[in-house]
């Protein structure tokens, strides 16, 4: 506000006369982009625990695992645990149950796995114990529960879970045959640690 | 501002300050003497109904927050609590609760009045787009304080929209964990939440203040679409309009009133009154009726895309659906450009008229299926009534001045008026 504009430009013009013109405003360029670089930097450097202060806490992360008693769960039965916050499905499945997901053939399947990768993990002292299925309760589509783990809940048409949310029906495997969701209920990483006890987590 | 005209007060300590600080100068020049069309009808009180709204919001906002907690072991019981215990704690939360519901009507009228008359074209474009971001700050606001109450459809509606972004390749369950603060929706969920919807409010009053100030530069549209060509075409905003927006105030207010006092819980889910249960899920989890239309597009998409010949899915039923969803709102941000008619007005774009209309019955369909559960009838007309709101905004808007035989114009607002128009 102190220089009317026609001083300014004449300042500007006397100085680039003085001095090497090219290698001046080079100088400035380089100035500029070290700058802009220097607070593109900032920024990241300062956004950056802002962001990550929104991921999981330390406490929530700690309380990742959970332990489960089997041995009152018979066959035909099932049980609801929460793993972080999550319902956790665990079926002790009937011989005609496990049967009917392995008699599925692979091209009728939407997301396609076999059941005996769905049970994988359901071992303990080297005997295979694929009555065990553990799944996330929680729909591949949107997040609902799916109904199903109660005998009087609709299972849908294929023996296993219905969400009653948008319809996605899973089998005795846990795998989805009809609705929108687009995976298999997920397994959660899980073992046996005696024969009656696992540790989801 | 420093340059403005500056009006000569008669009160010296108003003059003193406006001497200083020309605030009231400024308030003359823009909402006292502003000159503005004269032939305003009552969808222009919109604006300040939504802008009375906001305050409303606000207010009631931050005398709820005095007694309400964000944490999942006490957040439904504090909001029984200010129902129950605190005074008149009812009626500010009835207000708050039928306020977000107030909001979306006055401004999806708004909106619709906006696309009637084209004023969204030329010269306000800007002013349109920073309408749609008001919107969309708007659905975020109402999204999240709906989760605050801590009820069954707070949980499960907050639960189904952030799953709505693992729907995104790669880094999509990256996102929800990091949205989430946790691997459920949980207490930092609810936490943060809160946060935001105690911050967003305001980011709308600035957005708003903004909106304000660029209607200010190009003026108000009127029901014909014509430019204001000379002072004959307009009056002092004050008294006219002052008093014309008071009146329609005062209508709402009933209406208000009757919804807050008789009706307070028509608008909501009952399920709501039933604390958040994260292991058992509502039979039908329905959004609030201000997001249905947008909740049936995202249902409408049903199947997966394959890449040819192969079981590998390019697009998700579930991408798919939140594309399009996303896409619905989005697209509004283009109108200015899709709309490619000089004349603004559909007063005088009779095949746009009809097409208005049926936009705006495709809008309540979508309303309706989106309350309906997903099966059968409603999901057929579902996905017609959401083809055919992109056909609108794709095709039939582009292509309509190719073959509209537009009506003539008036020569002037002040010529028509007195036409009786």
């Amino acid at each position: 506000m102190a220089h009317p504009p026609s001083s300014t430009s004449d300042q500007t013009c006397g100085h680039c006369q003085q001095g090497d013109e090219e290698n001046d405003s080079s100088r400035r360029d380089f100035l500029t982009l070290a700058a802009g670089a220097m607070a593109g930097v900032g920024t990241i450097v300062t956004a950056y625990p802002l962001i990550q202060s929104m991921n999981p806490a330390a406490d929530v992360l700690a309380m990742a695992t959970t332990e489960v008693d089997l041995s009152a769960v018979k066959e035909g039965q099932s049980l609801t645990v929460v793993w972080r916050g999550k319902p956790v499905f665990i079926r002790n499945r009937t011989q005609a149950e496990i049967d009917e997901a392995r008699a599925v053939p692979m091209n009728d399947l939407k997301d396609p796995q076999t059941d005996q990768a769905r049970v994988a993990n359901s071992k303990f002292g080297g005997k295979d114990l694929p009555e065990w299925l553990v799944m996330v309760g929680v729909c591949t589509h949107l997040g609902c529960v799916p109904l199903g783990q109660k005998p009087t809940d609709p299972h849908g048409e294929f023996d296993g879970w219905f969400c009653p949310c948008h319809g996605s029906q899973y089998d005795s495997s846990g795998r989805i045959r009809k609705g929108p969701a687009p995976k298999n209920l997920e397994i959660p990483p899980y073992q046996f640690t005696d024969a009656t006890h696992i540790k989801i987590g | 501002m420093a340059q403005g005209e500056r009006v000569n007060f008669k009160n010296p300590v108003i003059c003193w300050i406006d001497e200083r600080l020309p605030l009231f100068s400024m308030m003359h020049k823009e909402y006292a003497a502003f000159p503005t069309p004269k032939n305003f009808n009552y969808l222009w009180n919109f604006g300040a109904l939504s802008l009375f709204m906001l305050v409303t919001m606000i207010v009631t906002g931050v005398f709820l927050a005095m007694y309400y907690t964000p944490s999942t072991d006490h957040a439904f019981n504090s909001v029984e609590r200010i129902m129950r215990d605190v005074n008149w704690g009812w009626l500010i939360r009835y207000i708050h609760m039928n306020g977000a519901s107030m909001f979306f009507i006055v401004v999806y009228v708004h909106i619709f009045r906006g696309m009637y008359y084209g004023s969204y074209k030329y010269p306000r474009e800007l002013l349109w787009i920073l309408g749609v971001i008001i919107l969309l700050l708007m659905m975020a606001t109402a999204f999240m304080g709906y989760v605050l109450p801590w009820g069954q459809m707070s949980f499960w509606g907050a639960t189904v929209i952030t799953n709505l972004f693992s729907a995104i390749p790669l880094v999509g369950n990256k996102i929800v964990t990091w949205l989430w603060g946790g691997f459920s929706v949980d207490n930092p969920t609810l936490n943060r939440f809160y946060a935001l919807h105690y911050l967003l409010p305001f980011v709308i009053f600035g957005v708003s203040f903004l909106h304000v100030a660029a209607l200010h530069i190009s003026g108000s549209n009127n029901p014909l679409g014509i430019d204001v060509k000379s002072p004959k075409d307009t009056v002092p905003f004050h008294p006219y309009y002052t008093a014309k927006d008071c009146f329609g105030l005062t209508i709402f207010l009933i209406f208000f009133a009757v919804i807050i006092f008789f009706l307070p819980n028509y608008l909501g889910d009952p399920d709501n009154y039933i604390p958040a249960n994260p292991m058992v899920t509502p039979t039908h989890i329905v959004p609030e009726w201000y997001f249905l239309p947008f909740y049936a597009i995202l249902r409408s998409f049903t199947i997966d895309i394959h890449i040819p010949f192969t079981h590998v899915v390019l697009i998700s039923s579930k991408l798919g659906g939140v594309i399009l969803m996303f896409g619905a709102v989005l697209l509004m941000f283009f109108l200015p450009w899709l709309d490619r008619s000089p004349v603004r007005s559909a007063v005088f774009r009779p095949l746009y008229r009809k097409f208005f209309w049926i936009f705006v019955a495709t809008s309540i369909t979508l309303g309706w299926v989106g309350s309906r559960p997903p099966e059968g009838l409603p999901v057929i007309i579902g996905q017609i009534a959401t083809a055919y709101y992109f056909v609108h905004f794709l095709i039939i808007l582009p292509m309509l001045p190719k073959y509209e035989k537009t009506l003539p114009l008036p020569n002037s607002i002040s010529e028509a008026v007195l036409k009786g128009r």
